[in-house]
């Protein structure tokens, strides 16, 4: 099974959420630059990461959204094929319309850097398999634009059909109902503020609590 | 033909960006300001035919991103 990490101008967590694929299955992922309008044959898994595409122009994830590579990563998306986006893949996501909501400027205005304690709220998505309802996990945020935004009807929605996938233990950056990671309808498209590709591992070197999305999602996938 | 796009937040859109301009402003002491919302404007030069449709999808498309935000168009 292939996977596919989408690299637009300004990523710069492509190499880490790829390091984390390719240890935990032992296959190295396919770089897809953004221009691009075909993913790779039978891909499994798309990855959107981190980073600042075109500079946060507009808003956060606004111009990559628009790129060619995203109509393909939509169709898959609406194939079912797992789609996970990390940080500025999440505001990716949003902009794109495979998500609800927006990510809006950070309540106190500062970029939060820091590791930060998660309830996992949904633990029977194909991205949080490895992980027990209301565990509490520790994972680093990096952003600035990370304040989850969206109407109270969206929130009831979301909170009612267990689309919540993680929410932060307490406020970090002022997001609706502390949420930190949402879930599409049909439960293959995550999208989260957190990196778990920068937790995979050992305690020496920092944990390995985002491990275990990985190892889930590529044994369901079966990568 | 030349366009102004104001993009403003919604109405119930929290904006920390105008509650910190707010406070600014309240440390220079300009008092009597009793709210400030921080918005966009992006100026456009388009064809002279370009319709009124057109225009509206692109703030729909990109300009605006219409879960928070929302958009006037004025022809300059």
């Amino acid at each position: 099974m292939k996977t596919a990490v989408i690299v637009f101008p300004g990523s710069n967590c492509d190499r880490d959420i790829a390091t984390a694929l390719h240890e935990v299955s032992g296959v190295a992922p396919t770089m897809v630059w953004h221009a691009d309008s075909d993913l790779p044959d039978g891909v499994g898994l798309i990855a959107l990461p981190g980073g600042f595409s075109y500079g946060d122009y507009l808003r956060s994830g606004a111009i990559g959204a628009r790129s060619p590579i995203m109509r393909a990563v939509t169709a898959a998306a609406e194939r079912g094929v797992p789609v996970l986006g990390i940080c500025n893949g999440f505001q990716v996501l949003t902009e794109a319309g495979l998500l609800p909501g927006a990510l809006m400027r950070n309540a106190g205005l500062d970029f939060v850097c820091r590791e930060v304690a998660l309830t996992v709220d949904n633990a029977q998505s194909v991205f949080t398999s490895r992980y027990g309802a209301g565990e509490q996990i520790i994972i680093p945020v990096a952003h600035h634009d990370g304040n989850y935004s969206a109407d109270a009807e969206t929130l009831d929605r979301l909170e009612g059909e267990g689309r919540v996938a993680f929410r932060y233990a307490e406020p970090v950056n002022g997001s609706a109902r502390n949420i930190a990671g949402v879930l599409n309808a049909t439960g293959n498209v995550l999208g989260l503020m957190p990196h778990p590709e920068r937790r995979i591992e050992t305690a020496a070197h920092g944990g390995n609590d985002g491990r275990r999305m990985f190892e889930g999602l590529l044994e369901l996938v079966g990568a | 033909m030349k366009l102004r796009i104001f993009v403003t937040l919604k109405p119930g859109v929290l904006d920390p960006q105008g509650r910190a301009i707010h406070k600014a402003l309240g440390g220079l002491g300009f008092g009597g300001v009793n709210d400030v919302r921080a918005g966009k404007l992006i100026e456009l030069d388009v064809a002279d035919d370009t319709s009124d449709d057109r225009i509206d999808a692109m703030c729909r498309e990109l300009l605006a991103n219409t879960v928070i935000e929302n958009y006037r168009i004025e022809r300059v």
